[in-house]
């Protein structure tokens, strides 16, 4: 994973609460077997018309926005489908960091497990960096991760929060199925005790028939 | 329990019995059952194969074709373009990493939230994720079941661990009994009505009281379903007789004595009295009247009776700007009734309303009637179990008859992410889950209901009011 330490970037504007993960990427651009190449895709019904045609007003359509790194929207970013396509796509079209009020929490997990940083800011202040960046349109803000603050246009700045956990594996750019199996030796005393106790768990797990599913068509 | 210990919420007892370690305002917990398919594995496959890893525990992962698969009667592997390659690569992932595979034309195939109970592979007190958001449908059981992204389904392959941060708890109460005729799909959608389509976010939600004592297993699954359209990550309902004759004899689930044992210690998964929730609510169950969602969120919603709001009646600006934004895509004048707004298609589906009881009230609205002739009406059961029970029943007959289409098992038009899409500004009346702009079709608009209402629509031709 792209270790994230500070970013300074041009930061595009999408004033709307409630991004669902379908509007970030449709369904009918998920069926794909890599990670690659979505970012074409990238918020497509909104971006352009059923003709293929740019929607000209829409914020990642203008010029001033065409380096943008960071994205800025309203409440409960993220919602609907788990897919993690959703951000997959954001990457691949060149953000690093999504700033919000909130997000969905399945959302939130995948950016972070992606290298993709959720920050989350109170929402007048997301409100009033939605305004600068629709007064202002192509004007950087910078993101910094190790001292967890957002500097806004005007200079002045804000703390966020993120779990510390989360914090220094985006810091170092570490792998977390690397972190977790660190701890494989809690997880086979756990197992052997959930055996015991909740054998319900480990046995009857194959069909009526013996069967384990079969392949057929 | 002893007398002196804490008293616990239902997900405290589940969070206990599965607590490997604590990191760093995390803790790793142990999941019993990865459920997949066929959109979001690829890729956490792709994963473990160039990292060399395997599937830790392939006994305790399953999967289900369901997303892409085609629902004609004679289908095969062929569905839309990219559709079929997924469903090739999911097959050829289950016989190279050995987990259990309900594939294409298997009797167990079908919809992966409504499969993993009704084969007894989901049971009580048991952690589960999968690739989907709607995973937390089998918290009805009294289960901790949540949908993760491809990357956590990964970690999950390789280490049967996940870390996670304790959320925090909200119960939900619905005191006395839903009215006849309105269903457990008007209770939730009244729920997100009143608090939100993040409402619940960042919470484990427990849904409780009298009027869900009373429903019977599936409406229980309709309820947690869409938990996650408040936000809720999670969604649970705690285990008592309902349950325990729901889950005994399922074909993966314990039997015989094991079972016994397992009723035995599932009988404590409830919430203790004096138990601690950090938000609260209650709702009169019998004060909901049958609903209808108007706009593109799933919060958008109200008794199909009522008026549409004007977008100034919301306090927040970004509020006001989403309504506008909804009742433009959807083709809706605020302050107007949709009792009379003429449809073009109903669908009868989707892991919210596709098991054996949503199909008999559809089948009970169409029996002796049929489908208005500008109506396309189609219904998808949700598993191969319950078409070959509804068929049984002669349910397939009754929706043939009055001129619905009857098809096979899959996600289907709730996903439209095979060939069941409708076209662009077409109307539809849904039994799904969610409304979002372009979800059954670039530009279609849906209105979710519930099985009788969509029933009843399509008969019509145009929304109406099953209770009027």
């Amino acid at each position: 994973m792209e270790p994230f330490v500070r970013l300074t970037a041009v930061a595009a504007p999408l004033p709307r609460p409630n991004v669902d993960t379908d509007a970030i990427i449709a369904v009918q651009d998920l069926l794909i077997l890599t990670k690659q190449g979505l970012g074409k895709k990238l918020f497509r019904r909104w971006r352009y018309e059923e003709s293929g045609v740019s929607i000209p007003d829409f914020a990642l359509n203008l010029p001033a926005f065409a380096a943008a790194r960071i994205l800025v929207a309203g409440a409960n970013f993220g919602c609907g489908s788990s897919r993690e396509h959703a951000v997959w796509a954001l990457q691949d079209f060149g953000f690093r960091c999504i700033i919000a009020p909130s997000f969905a929490s399945i959302f939130y997990e995948n950016a972070l497990k992606n290298g993709l940083l959720p920050v989350s800011l109170p929402e007048s202040a997301v409100d009033m960096l939605l305004a600068s960046l629709q007064a202002d349109p192509g004007v950087e803000i910078s993101v910094d991760l190790e001292a967890c603050t957002v500097q806004f246009p005007d200079s002045t700045s804000l703390q966020f929060a993120i779990p510390p956990a989360q914090r220094e594996t985006l810091l170092l750019g570490l792998d977390p199925i690397d972190l977790a199996l660190r701890h494989r030796d809690a997880l086979a005393r756990f197992q052997a005790v959930q055996r015991r106790q909740a054998p319900w768990v480990w046995q009857a797990l194959h069909g009526a028939d013996g069967s384990r599913g079969t392949v057929s068509h | 329990m002893n007398s002196g210990a804490k008293p616990r919420t239902l997900f405290e007892k589940i969070w206990d019995a599965h607590w490997i370690e604590d990191v760093d305002g995390e803790s790793f917990v142990h999941i019993d059952r990865t459920v997949l398919y066929e959109v979001t594995s690829p890729q956490a496959f792709d994963g473990l194969a160039r990292a060399g890893r395997a599937l830790r525990h392939p006994e305790l992962t399953f999967g289900s074709t369901d997303h892409t698969v085609s629902t004609r009667a004679d289908r095969g592997d062929e569905t839309v373009n990219g559709g079929t390659e997924l469903i090739r690569a999911f097959r050829s992932n289950a016989e190279k990493f050995g987990f259990t595979h309900f594939d294409v034309n298997d009797r167990r195939q079908g919809i992966v939230h409504v499969v993993a109970p009704e084969l007894g592979i989901a049971l009580p007190g048991m952690t589960l994720v999968c690739g989907d958001s709607h995973t937390g449908t089998v918290g009805a059981l009294g289960a901790w079941a949540w949908g993760v992204g491809t990357s956590a389904i990964e970690q999950v392959l390789a280490t049967q661990m996940l870390n996670v941060k304790r959320p925090k708890l909200m119960q939900i109460r619905f005191d006395n009994q839903l009215r006849p005729g309105v269903s457990a799909k008007d209770l939730v959608l009244y729920l997100i009505g009143r608090i939100g389509a993040a409402g619940a976010t960042g919470y484990a939600v427990e849904i409780c009281g009298e009027a869900i004592r009373h429903l019977p297993m599936e409406g229980r699954f309709t309820v947690c379903n869409m938990g996650v359209e408040a936000g809720a990550r999670t969604t649970m309902i705690a285990p008592d007789e309902t349950t325990f004759a729901y889950v005994s004899g399922r074909e993966f689930g314990p039997t015989g004595e094991m079972l016994s044992q397992a009723i035995e210690q599932w009988r404590d998964l409830k919430t203790d009295e004096g138990a601690r929730f950090d938000a609260e609510f209650a709702f009169d169950a019998a004060a909901i009247a049958p609903q209808i969602t108007w706009g593109t969120s799933p919060d958008q919603v109200m008794a199909v009776r009522e008026k549409i709001p004007h977008p100034s009646s919301f306090d927040s600006v970004l509020a006001r700007d989403a309504a506008q934004k909804a009742l433009h895509y959807m083709g809706l004048q605020p302050g107007s009734s949709l009792l009379g707004q003429k449809i073009d298609a109903v669908f009868i589906g989707s892991c919210t309303n596709s098991r054996l009881s949503d199909l008999a009230a559809a089948a009970e609205v169409a029996q002796g009637r049929k489908v208005a002739p500008h109506v396309r009406a189609m219904v998808v059961p949700g598993s191969m179990s319950v078409k070959h029970e509804a068929e049984k029943l002669g349910l397939d007959q009754i929706f043939l008859a009055a001129g619905f289409e009857w098809r096979q098992p899959g996600c289907s038009m709730c996903a439209a992410v095979n060939e069941d899409m409708l076209l662009p500004e077409q109307r539809s009346v849904s039994t799904s889950n969610r409304n979002f702009e372009g979800r059954q079709g670039p530009l279609v608009r849906t209105h979710l209901a519930s099985p009788g209402m969509a029933a009843a629509a399509a008969i019509a031709g145009e929304i109406t009011d099953i209770e009027a």
